[in-house]
């Protein structure tokens, strides 16, 4: 029954849905205001409606309801609650109900949030996100029903997929669709911005808000899902170019192309029609990652047989709304004229930069994901386009972008004095250097790679760290640390998102090029050396898990003669899915990580043991969660809470220095 | 690799048909006691595509077809093959599709150069726009309409 009711409050919000893409949308073209104030309870409603039917499914999860198909096909009444819960989206129907539930909340949350826009531009933005909601739930309604019975309900379920029972999944599917989802508020908005004809300061200050969240939840859902690999695959890579994680990765481009180029909207009204174009792409690569994943479309050699109407269904979603949007910008971008003026040297023309090289690279993760296709298609070529190609191809772009990073960040607006900034920035590119020459110095032989990561690494954090600096002004050292303490968030969170990205940028190369990796027959009791580290498996037992069975190495780490950490590598079994894992163990460090992975037993009684040190392998994830940061700190400064219209306080005096 | 790619896209809503078990690559037997050769077969390794597998390096894989192949390069290598014959070897036997760096042939010059041109040309348009603005600082501070330049001699009062 409560199944049902699921299913009856999804049609409805479908029904709902449709009526709000319509009539506020009419009503603001004719200035109508009651047709235009409906958006908002009718977003509300949505919501609450997609929340219920949620609800519901999660509800037949949990009691293990194995009259549903989807229930059966993902749950086992063996398995942990979390994982029943989890496993409402571990599959493509709950999924698309999460990314619906997420989609209908954004659009509830304008609606709430949004009382200080001019009432026309809620009510197209709020009629656009409808039209999108509606759209993907025709999608679940007519090919992907959540909620369809089983005549004959078997006696258990199938089980979730071993590998998804994991702590790091709980996370990352509702965080990434959050990210893709949130990009759609950026489409709204454009859309409703192309729509009235005009974009301005003020629509730019509405605009960030959103992409910025979007972003923030992208970066912690990508960030999560690599470190789900690092730690679960059995070898501990992190970043794979599957056409899959290029997905995400490209609207994650595109997303911080268009953070950046909305704050030249907000701040210097210029950049407007780009702007608009960012926002429109950033949310159709959502799209474009969404259908490549759903579809199976690069995938269909070796892999699952998908329903080709789900993909064509997504296409014609795709086509719909990109189509449109790309038509009326073709048709109403000259409308918007830049109105701001400002030197070939200066903060605008470095964010053009930024935006030419993030748009490119993405564009390269673009070209290389499809390539494959293409070729078959056009050239009747079955190739292949792997992880050579995307370091290849994609690296030199991100480099450029390191390495304009501190001198764009820095540039006054308007007009700037390259010379004058570049002196500010000797002492950093002095040391970037020289700590690059130390470690090229040290490791004679290596890949050029590490030294690369330090230069980068270094000189990205020290530009932010004197930029920061320069911003206090002059004086006492104390009255600069009091003022630096004082600077807006905003620009904190500038400071600590750039920072993030330098760590990032450093841990990869680092891992990269240092790592090391054995890989031998190691007996019971015989201990053998890897680099400082000196290791023994002691024992493996056979034991039981609440629904698998497990192989377990017990490894006993020393380094001097000082116990660094006790290991246990598992090999799983899970018999209800009849599926074997590996589970790693890690000793997480802050230096490197010590990686274990047990292997097969050998005839002679001895086991397959492979271990790694991985250097800096913590820094790249708390990169990116210093990149979150930041964008949660820009994102609560107190001006863009003015502009979200929540809090209007008196100003409290001007800011140290105007920034950002 | 394989396993990502399955779980993500299982997360993300595809079915759970065909799923791989758990990764295992080079074994310790097939390791060749020459370290240079050693090394270059892991190189090779990762440049070539596990045939059964989706989207992962022969380096990775623990499927039978790619321990094979691994196999197979250190014979090549061993032999005294140089790394283009071993490719070379491997494409005349598997096809292209074995190549995860594709080669500059053909309609392959396309994806190759599509990132470095459209870098150029978006250069091209950023320079033309910059301009542009830095351009459009003259007329927009100085130009006064004829009536505006008279309004503004009454009001200071000339």
């Amino acid at each position: 029954m409560i199944v049902e009711l699921g299913h009856f409050a999804l049609i409805l919000a479908f029904v709902v849905a449709l009526a709000q893409a319509v009539i506020p949308m009419v009503g603001a073209s004719r200035g109508w205001a009651p047709w235009m104030a409906v958006a908002q309870p009718m977003a509300t409603t949505q919501f609450l409606l997609t929340a219920f039917s949620f609800v519901a499914l999660t509800w037949a999860f949990v009691v293990s309801d194995f009259s549903v198909a989807l229930v059966v096909s993902n749950s086992h009444t063996a398995k942990p609650l979390i994982y029943k819960i989890t496993g409402v989206w571990g599959n493509h129907e709950g999924s698309l109900l999460l990314w619906v539930l997420i989609l209908t909340l954004f659009g509830a949350s304008a609606a709430w949030f949004g009382q200080g826009l001019p009432a026309g531009l809620r009510a197209r933005v709020l009629a656009v996100q409808s039209g999108i909601a509606a759209a993907f739930m025709a999608f679940m309604l007519f090919t992907s029903n959540p909620f369809d019975r089983l005549p004959v309900p078997p006696m258990d379920g199938q089980d979730l997929n071993p590998l998804l029972q994991d702590p790091g999944l709980i996370l990352h599917p509702p965080f990434l669709y959050l990210g893709y989802v949130g990009l759609s508020m950026a489409f709204s908005f454009a859309l409703a911005a192309l729509i009235e004809g005009r974009v301005d300061a003020a629509w730019g200050r509405w605009v960030r808000p959103w992409t910025l969240a979007a972003w923030v939840f992208l970066t912690i859902g990508i960030g999560l899902g690599s470190w789900w690999a690092y730690y679960e695959l059995g070898w501990g890579g992190f970043w794979f170019w599957d056409p899959v994680e290029n997905a995400s990765l490209m609207p994650w481009l595109f997303a911080a192309a268009l953070l950046h180029s909305a704050i030249v909207v907000e701040k210097r009204e210029a950049l407007k029609s780009w702007t608009i174009l960012l926002a429109i792409l950033a949310f159709g690569f959502s799209l474009i990652g969404t259908f490549i994943v759903r579809s199976g479309l690069l995938t269909s050699v070796h892999a699952f047989a998908m329903d080709p109407e789900r993909g064509i269904f997504i296409l014609m979603i795709l086509a719909a709304f990109m189509g449109g949007a790309l038509t009326l910008f073709a048709v109403r971008a000259h409308v918007m004229e830049a109105r701001g003026v400002f030197g070939t040297v200066s903060r605008e023309s470095a964010l053009v930069l930024n935006n030419v090289l993030l748009a490119v690279s993405s564009f390269v993760v673009f070209v290389g994901t499809m390539w494959p296709l293409l070729a078959e298609m056009l050239f009747d070529r079955v190739l292949s386009v792997g992880p050579p190609f995307f370091n290849m191809a994609f690296t030199p772009f991100f480099v450029a972008l390191a390495l304009i990073l501190p001198v764009g960040a820095m540039l006054p607006w308007k007009r700037g004095d390259l010379r004058a900034t570049l002196r500010q920035l000797a002492p950093a590119a002095a040391l970037a250097v020289s700590a690059a020459a130390l470690v090229w110095a040290m490791q004679t032989g290596r890949s050029a790679l590490g030294p690369l990561g330090v230069l980068l690494g270094v000189w990205v954090i020290l530009g932010v760290a004197v930029d920061l600096w320069v911003r206090t002004g002059r004086g006492e050292l104390r009255g600069r640390l009091a003022r630096m303490g004082r600077l807006p968030r905003a620009d904190w969170g500038k400071a600590v998102a750039h920072g993030g990205l330098g760590v990032t940028v450093f841990a990869i190369a680092g891992m990269l090029a240092w790592e090391t990796e054995d890989i031998r027959i190691a007996r019971i009791g015989e201990p053998f050396q890897h680099g400082a580290y000196t290791l023994v498996l002691t024992d493996v037992q056979r034991l039981e898990g609440p629904n698998f069975r497990t192989t377990m190495g017990f490894v006993t780490a020393t380094r001097d003669g000082r116990d660094v950490a006790e290991l246990r590598p598992e090999r799983r079994f899970y018999p209800a899915a009849g599926m074997p894992t590996t589970e790693a163990a890690i000793d997480y460090g802050f230096w490197r990580d010590l990686y274990v992975v047990l292997g097969d037993a050998q005839e002679d009684g001895g086991w397959t043991l492979r271990t790694y040190v991985k250097p800096f392998a913590n820094w790249m994830w708390a990169g990116c969660l210093l990149m979150a940061l930041g964008g949660l700190l820009s994102l609560s400064d107190r001006r863009h809470r003015v502009a979200a219209g929540a809090a209007r306080r008196p100003p409290r005096g001007p800011d140290p220095v105007a920034a950002e | 690799m394989r396993r990502l790619a399955v779980v993500l896209a299982l997360v993300l809503g595809l079915g759970t048909a065909g799923l791989p078990g758990p990764v295992l690559a080079v074994l310790p037997d097939e390791v060749l006691d020459d370290p240079a050769l050693e090394a270059r077969a892991r190189a090779l390794s990762r440049d070539l595509r596990c045939l059964v597998c989706r989207n992962e390096s022969i380096d990775e894989s623990n499927a039978d077809l790619a321990r094979d192949m691994r196999l197979l390069v250190r014979e090549r290598l061993v032999a005294g093959d140089s790394d283009e014959q071993v490719l070379a070897f491997l494409v005349a036997r598997y096809g292209e599709f074995v190549l995860l760096r594709p080669t500059v042939q053909g309609a392959n010059l396309i994806l190759w150069v599509a990132a470095p041109v459209m870098f150029l040309l978006a250069l091209i348009a950023a320079g033309v726009y910059l301009r542009r603005r830095d351009r459009a600082a003259e007329p927009a501070a100085a130009t006064l309409t004829e009536d505006e330049r008279r309004r503004l001699r009454e009001i200071m009062g000339d």
